[in-house]
C-alpha cells in the first residue's frame, strides 16, 4: 500500500503552498520560449565549464553532464531549522559512536549493537583500535540523504559517511540559477550556500595535528577517470590547496610529504576522496596504485589527518542505519529529532519472514552497496526480478535490508511535456570539527522519468538548486 | 607546487604552441608548395624532415602528398605533434590541474578541444584549411591572452613560459629548417624572394622584416631576424632570454647544471656572429640548436617534473 505522494508546491486541495506563491507569480508571467532559451543556456554553459561525470560500466572516458533542473526545490526556513538541528544532532551520535567502536565499546557493553554487527562489519577497520583522533571527530564530511514521505515528514534514508559527493553541484546549480534568474533572487530571500568551501577548510585546518601552526592541506584524488574528477578539482581550487594523487606523496620518517618543484614538502592534513581500501597498499588492498604506502602507520603515530577518518564506514553501513536513533538516546541523552525510515534487517528471523512475505511492498537493500546498485524496488520490479531477490535473501539474509517503498515527495520539474512533479530527496552537507554545521539546503536529486523514485545521477537522475528562504 | 601540476601546466603550454607552429608551418609549406613551378612535394617532404615526422608519415601514407601531408599534421591521432594530438594533450593535461589553472584557462582549451573534435576531412582544402590554420593560431593567442591576462604570477606561470618557450624556439628552428632541409627542393630561379617571404609571413615577421631593415629581403637578414634579434618574439635568442631568466628564477638544489647549459645557448646566441655561423651552414647550426633545446627539455623533467 503506497501512501498518495507529497506535493511539494501544491497542497491537497490543490491551492499553491506559501512558499512556492512567488515562483508560481514569476512563472505564469515568463514565456515558455524564454524557459526554453534558458535551459539551453544552462546546457552550453555546463558543458563549457566542463562540469561532466563518468559513468562506471560505459566506456572508459564517457564523460556526461548531470541533468540539471532549473526550477528551485524550495524549503522554508522553519522546515530547514528543524531538518538543522536534526541533523547536527545526528552527526554528532556517529561521531560518537565511531569513537566508542575504536575505544571503549561502551555501547556494545551495554547491549545495544551486537558486537558481531560492529566487529563483523566489512568497513570496521581494526587498525584502528585505539588510536586517537583530533577532536574525536571521524565523519568531519557527512552527506545524509533525507527524503519525504506521503505525510510530508522528513526521514533520514541514509548516512553516507565515507567519501560523499555531490557539494560541488550544490555550489555550480547556485552559480547557475543566479546567472539565468537573477529577478528570482529578489523574489525570494535565499539562503546563500557559497561559503561551504571555507567552512570545509576551517574544519579541515582546525583538526590538524598538535603542535602545528599553519598546516598544510590537501585534497587527495584517485585521479581525473574518477567519477567525481570534477568535483575533487573544484574543492581544491575553492579552498586553494593542492589537489594530489597517491603517486604526488611520500612517507619518510614518519612523516607525510609531497613531492614539489622544490623538493619534498610537509603535508598535515589530508582530505581525502578515496576509499579506505586504496588508501595504503601496506595495510590494505597491495593491487591499490592510487594510495600512498605508509600512509595508516604515519596516520596512526598521529602525524597526518585524514578526513574523514580510516574506519568511519561502520557507522553508515545499512545494517548499523538502523541503530542511529537508539544512538542518539545514548550517547546525547537527546531523543532523535529526525526519524529513520522503519528498516527490516533480514538477519532477524521473524523480519525476514515478513520481507519474504511482502517482498513486493518493500525495496530491498544490499547492506555493502550504495549508489542504487543492487537495489530492488518491489511495487517496479518483474516477478522473474522478485523471484531473483528471494533467493538471494534466503542465501545471504544478513547482506540485506528492507524497508517500505517511501512515495518521496514530488517537486515541479521542467520535462518535455512541460512543468510536472517529479520525485526528489535531499542530500544537506554537514561539516564537524570544533563545531558541526550544515550550510543551508544542499543537493536536491531528482528523478527526471514519471513516477521513478531512483534519483542517482549513475541512474538517470538530474539535480536543482535548494533554496531555503526566509520570510 | 606539486611535481605533477608543474609538469601538466608545462606541457599545456608546448602543446598549445606546438599546435600553433604546426599551422604556421602548414602555412609557410602551402606558400612555398603554390609558388608556379616549384616542386610541391619537395617542400611537403621538407616539412615533415624538418619535423622528424618523414619517416612516420611514410610507412603510412608512402609518397608525398599537399592531402595526405596535411591530414598527417592535421588530424592523425597516431601522429604525436598532429594539431589534433596537440589541442588534445592540452586540454587533457588542463583537465588533470583545472584545479590549479584560472577556470578561465580550462575553458579556453576545453573549448577549444571540443571545437577541434569536429573538424572533418573537408576542412582541409584550400581557403577552409588557411581559415582552419588561423583559428589555430587564434585559439592559442587567445591561450597566451588568458594566461597573461588572469594567471597568478607563481611558480605555476614561471611553467607556463617555460614551456611555452621552448617550444617556440624548437618550432621557429625547424620552421627555418624547412627552408634549409637537405630534403628542400632547389628553389626556381625568381622564387626565391617569395619563398623568403612566405618563410616571414609563416612567423608573423614579414612586416617586421620591412620596419627593421627597410631594405630588400636577403637569406642573411631573414636568418638573422629569426635567429639573433631579441627584440623579434619568435627568434631563437628572445626564446632563450626567456627559457634562460626563467630557469633562474625556478632554480632548485638539484638544476645548477641546467641552467648553466642553457646560460651557455643563450650566451651563444646573445654574442654571436651571424656570418661564422652561416660559414658552417644554417642547418648544421640548426640541428645541434635543436639538440640542445631537447637535451634542457630532458633536465627540466629531471631537475622539476618527474623527480
Amino acid at each position: 500500500m503506497q501512501a498518495p505522494q507529497f506535493d511539494e508546491m501544491r497542497a491537497a486541495d490543490g491551492s499553491v503552498r506559501a512558499h512556492y506563491r512567488g515562483f508560481q507569480d514569476w512563472v505564469a508571467n515568463v514565456s515558455p520560449r524564454k524557459i526554453e532559451q534558458k535551459r539551453s543556456e544552462a546546457d552550453t554553459a555546463f558543458h563549457r565549464v566542463g562540469i561532466t561525470f563518468s559513468v562506471y560500466g560505459e566506456q572508459t572516458g564517457q564523460e556526461r553532464l548531470i541533468p540539471f533542473d532549473i526550477i528551485p526545490r524550495i524549503i522554508p526556513q522553519h522546515e530547514w531549522t528543524a531538518i538543522e538541528v536534526g541533523l547536527q544532532q545526528r552527526v554528532r551520535a556517529l561521531n560518537a559512536f565511531i569513537h566508542d567502536v575504536y575505544h571503549g565499546h561502551r555501547i556494545i557493553k551495554a547491549g545495544l549493537i551486537p558486537a558481531e554487527h560492529v566487529f563483523g562489519n566489512a568497513q570496521y577497520r581494526p587498525e584502528m583500535q585505539g588510536v586517537d583522533v583530533p577532536m574525536e571527530v571521524y565523519a568531519h564530511i557527512a552527506g545524509v540523504d533525507i527524503v519525504r514521505d506521503g505525510d510530508g515528514r522528513y526521514y533520514v534514508l541514509e548516512d553516507n559517511l565515507r567519501v560523499p559527493s555531490g557539494v560541488s553541484y550544490m555550489l555550480e546549480n547556485r552559480r547557475m540559477m543566479m546567472r539565468l534568474f537573477p529577478e528570482l533572487f529578489s523574489i525570494y530571500a535565499v539562503e546563500p550556500v557559497d561559503h561551504y568551501p571555507d567552512a570545509l577548510l576551517d574544519k579541515l585546518r582546525c583538526v590538524a595535528p598538535q603542535n602545528v601552526d599553519d598546516p598544510v592541506v590537501v585534497l587527495l584524488t584517485p585521479g581525473a577517470a574518477n567519477s567525481a574528477y570534477f568535483e575533487h578539482a573544484f574543492l581544491a581550487q575553492q579552498m586553494g590547496v593542492e589537489l594530489v594523487e597517491g603517486r604526488d606523496l611520500i612517507v619518510h620518517d614518519q612523516t607525510l610529504y609531497m613531492r614539489t618543484t622544490s623538493g619534498l614538502q610537509r603535508v598535515d592534513v589530508i582530505y581525502r576522496r578515496i576509499d579506505d581500501d586504496f588508501l595504503d597498499p601496506l595495510a590494505f588492498r597491495p593491487d591499490s596504485a592510487l594510495g600512498v604506502p605508509g600512509l595508516l602507520s604515519v596516520c596512526r603515530a598521529g602525524r597526518v589527518t585524514l578526513a574523514n577518518a580510516i574506519g568511519g564506514g561502520v557507522a553508515d553501513d545499512k545494517s548499523i542505519y538502523p541503530f542511529v536513533p537508539a544512538m542518539i538516546e545514548f550517547y546525547l541523552g537527546e531523543q532523535p529529532l529526525l526519524p529513520n525510515v522503519p528498516t527490516f534487517q533480514c538477519r532477524r528471523a521473524e523480519e525476514r519472514d515478513h520481507v519474504l512475505a511482502h517482498l513486493a511492498d518493500l525495496v530491498v537493500k544490499e547492506t555493502h552497496n550504495s549508489g542504487g546498485y543492487g537495489m530492488l524496488i518491489g511495487p517496479a520490479a518483474s516477478t522473474a526480478e522478485l523471484e531473483q531477490f528471494r533467493a538471494r535473501i534466503k542465501q545471504d539474509p544478513a547482506r540485506y535490508i528492507a524497508q517500505p517503498t517511501l512515495a518521496l515527495s514530488a517537486c515541479p520539474t521542467y520535462v518535455a511535456s512541460g512543468i510536472a512533479p517529479r520525485h526528489v530527496d535531499l542530500r544537506p552537507f554537514v561539516l564537524s570539527g570544533r563545531d558541526v554545521q550544515v550550510v543551508p539546503g544542499g543537493l536536491t536529486r531528482v528523478a527526471l522519468t514519471a513516477g521513478s523514485l531512483v534519483v542517482n545521477s549513475s541512474q538517470g537522475g538530474g539535480t536543482k538548486d535548494t533554496w531555503v528562504v526566509r520570510g | 607546487m606539486l611535481s605533477r601540476t608543474a609538469d601538466s601546466i608545462y606541457w599545456i603550454a608546448r602543446y598549445t604552441e606546438r599546435a600553433e607552429n604546426v599551422a604556421r608551418l602548414l602555412d609557410v609549406t602551402h606558400r612555398m608548395s603554390l609558388l608556379p613551378g616549384n616542386d610541391a612535394r619537395g617542400y611537403w617532404g621538407a616539412a615533415l624532415s624538418a619535423n622528424g615526422l618523414d619517416e612516420a608519415y611514410q610507412e603510412k601514407f608512402g609518397e608525398f602528398t599537399a592531402a595526405h601531408v596535411v591530414r598527417f599534421m592535421v588530424l592523425d591521432d597516431d601522429n604525436p605533434s598532429s594539431i589534433r594530438t596537440c589541442l588534445r594533450s592540452a586540454r587533457e593535461n588542463a583537465h588533470a590541474v583545472r584545479g590549479v589553472i584560472t577556470t578561465e584557462f580550462w575553458e579556453t582549451l576545453n573549448a577549444t578541444w571540443i571545437e577541434m573534435r569536429d573538424v572533418k576531412l573537408a576542412r582541409l582544402h584550400g581557403a577552409a584549411l588557411a581559415e582552419l590554420c588561423e583559428w589555430v593560431k587564434f585559439r592559442s593567442h587567445q591561450a597566451r591572452g588568458v594566461v597573461a591576462g588572469t594567471m597568478l604570477r607563481d611558480e605555476a606561470y614561471q611553467f607556463n613560459v617555460l614551456g611555452a618557450f621552448l617550444e617556440r624556439a624548437d618550432n621557429t628552428a625547424r620552421i627555418l629548417d624547412v627552408k634549409y632541409d637537405p630534403l628542400a627542393p632547389e628553389p626556381r630561379p625568381g622564387n626565391e624572394y617569395y619563398e623568403w617571404g612566405a618563410l616571414l609571413r609563416s612567423v608573423s615577421a614579414f612586416e617586421i622584416y620591412r620596419r627593421v631593415y627597410r631594405d630588400i629581403i636577403t637569406p642573411v637578414r631573414v636568418a638573422e631576424l629569426l635567429v639573433m634579434r631579441a627584440d623579434m618574439p619568435r627568434s631563437l635568442r628572445a626564446c632563450m632570454d626567456q627559457v634562460h631568466s626563467t630557469l633562474r628564477t625556478i632554480a632548485n638544489s638539484q638544476s645548477t647544471e641546467t641552467e648553466r647549459r642553457a646560460g651557455k645557448l643563450h650566451a651563444e646566441l646573445h654574442y654571436g656572429n651571424m656570418r661564422q655561423i652561416l660559414r658552417g651552414g644554417l642547418h648544421a647550426m640548426l640541428t645541434d640548436f635543436l639538440d640542445r633545446t631537447a637535451d634542457l627539455g630532458n633536465r627540466i623533467s629531471a631537475d622539476f617534473l618527474i623527480p
